[in-house]
């Protein structure tokens, strides 16, 4: 697909975009919802070509890493510290996420335990399956791109009757997320870019009460330089013409209806509940736990871990604040100076999709962007 | 986390795991999720799994409209 990287084809599309910002006789303020394309935004350089184009981009709540409270990373600390001869498997980012307990990575296992990070929930269930006597807990956290494939992971180890693997869930729809955030009216938004793989799942449906409701245009966007312009320019094509409406710009990819079977095996397992978002605070039916029927597979549960609380951030983070897109990361004290990719003090300078650490890593020194 | 690549399946067992194709290298996937892919789809994989099966005919269309807009961009 390197025609959606091609300069001239882009060049073009920010010449639309130009125009089209001009005939508005405003400089319009787009939410992109998700982390991946907030990395693509900098990575590509389009962050400041948008700006000259008169588009100001701002980041939305979409790095689970991030909005996870640290009362959930904290309950994943004390079971790996708290527990012996136990394997707590989770992605990546997640490791390096700072506490008042420190991070997975920095705390020490008790006897015989370990941390393992994984790519696939697939392989935390292989180890239980390989039946050492050993406890697997995977920590699950993601959107609904990650759910299904934890949901299948569930079902599974229930119905193979493993007794040793347990999750420990931390996840987040984003439909309710939007309306916390378009409630509180602090982002003040004029169009979304919704993220292209959370939709491959829940199709273009759940957000259509941002049109319908609040008058807002959005467009599903792939994550191409391309995909993003094109996202970009249907947005001011809506504004322009005053016909809002959840505009599908990653047709190659997915369908409008989303991915039903994989809906069908998250709402099997889990269930919707009031859940509480790191700077969001609680959102109505945003979270997802276990049913009744697979509660044993809830590692919260089997190890005490509790009803975990929101935990504190650490003093200074302001992370709540770039979730909700009130502040820039440079807006922060704590950026770039006592908070670096090698000394994170907040999940946002520690993700791949953190707004903190794509700011620093691809963001001109010492400024904001725009 | 929502990092998710497009890759052709090569590779498809009666179980729904098996393997894709990925910037040349092969990759163990779980295709559970698309009862509808067959072998030499394209598909997006995300953490192990794939979430959707691509469309060849939007895929030439988004091709096509690139194509278009470089040329009419260079003349």
């Amino acid at each position: 697909m390197k025609e959606l990287r091609n300069p001239a084809a882009l060049r073009r599309l920010l010449e639309d975009i130009g125009e089209k910002t001009r005939v508005l006789g405003r400089k319009p303020r787009l939410m992109e919802v998700c982390g991946t394309h907030t990395m693509a935004l900098f990575k590509n350089g389009l962050t400041p070509l948008l700006a000259e184009a008169g588009v100001e981009m701002v980041s939305g709540p979409g790095c689970p890493v991030c909005i996870t409270p640290n009362g959930i990373h904290e309950a994943a600390i004390a079971a790996v510290t708290e527990t012996e001869d136990l394997t707590l498997a989770t992605f990546g980012d997640m490791t390096r996420v700072p506490t008042r307990k420190g991070s997975l990575q920095t705390a020490v296992p008790a006897r015989g335990s370990r941390l393992r990070v994984v790519y696939s929930p697939e392989e935390a269930l292989d180890e239980a399956r390989r039946g050492t006597g050993r406890e697997v807990v995977f920590f699950g956290a993601g959107f609904e791109t990650t759910i299904p494939a934890i949901a299948y992971t569930a079902k599974r180890a229930a119905a193979e009757g493993l007794r040793n693997f347990s999750i420990l869930p931390a996840l987040w729809l984003v439909p309710p997320a939007l309306r916390a955030v378009l409630a509180s009216g602090e982002a003040a938004v004029d169009g979304f870019i919704y993220p292209g793989h959370v939709s491959a799942v829940i199709g273009a449906g759940p957000y259509e009460f941002v049109a319908r409701e609040h008058g807002i245009p959005g467009a599903i966007a792939g994550f191409e330089p391309g995909d993003i312009l094109l996202a970009v320019r249907s947005v001011l094509e809506q504004a322009v013409e005053g016909r809002p409406r959840v505009a599908l710009e990653y047709a190659r990819a997915i369908g409008r209806d989303g991915n039903p079977v994989a809906r069908a095996l998250m709402a099997e397992v889990f269930e919707p509940f009031d859940a509480v978002w790191r700077g969001l605070g609680r959102i109505p039916a945003s979270g997802l736990r276990f049913r009744k029927a697979f509660a044993a597979l809830d590692a919260g549960t089997r190890f005490g871990l509790g009803p975990a609380d929101e935990g504190r951030d650490l003093p200074g983070c302001r992370c709540g604040d770039v979730l909700r897109g009130v502040i820039r990361p440079e807006g922060c004290r704590l950026f770039g100076t006592k908070c670096r990719p090698d000394a994170p003090l907040g999940p946002c300078m520690v993700s791949y999709e953190g707004a903190c650490l794509i700011h620093f890593k691809y963001g001109p020194p010492g400024g904001p962007v725009s | 986390m929502c990092l998710a690549v497009p890759a052709k399946i090569t590779r498809l067992e009666e179980s729904g795991h098996g393997t894709a194709s990925y910037l040349g290298s092969e990759v163990a996937a779980n295709f559970c999720l698309v009862p509808q892919a067959k072998p030499g789809d394209w598909v997006i994989i995300h953490a192990g799994f794939a979430i959707s099966v691509m469309d060849e005919t939007e895929a030439r269309e988004t091709l096509r409209l690139f194509k278009d807009m470089a040329a009419a961009e260079r003349r």
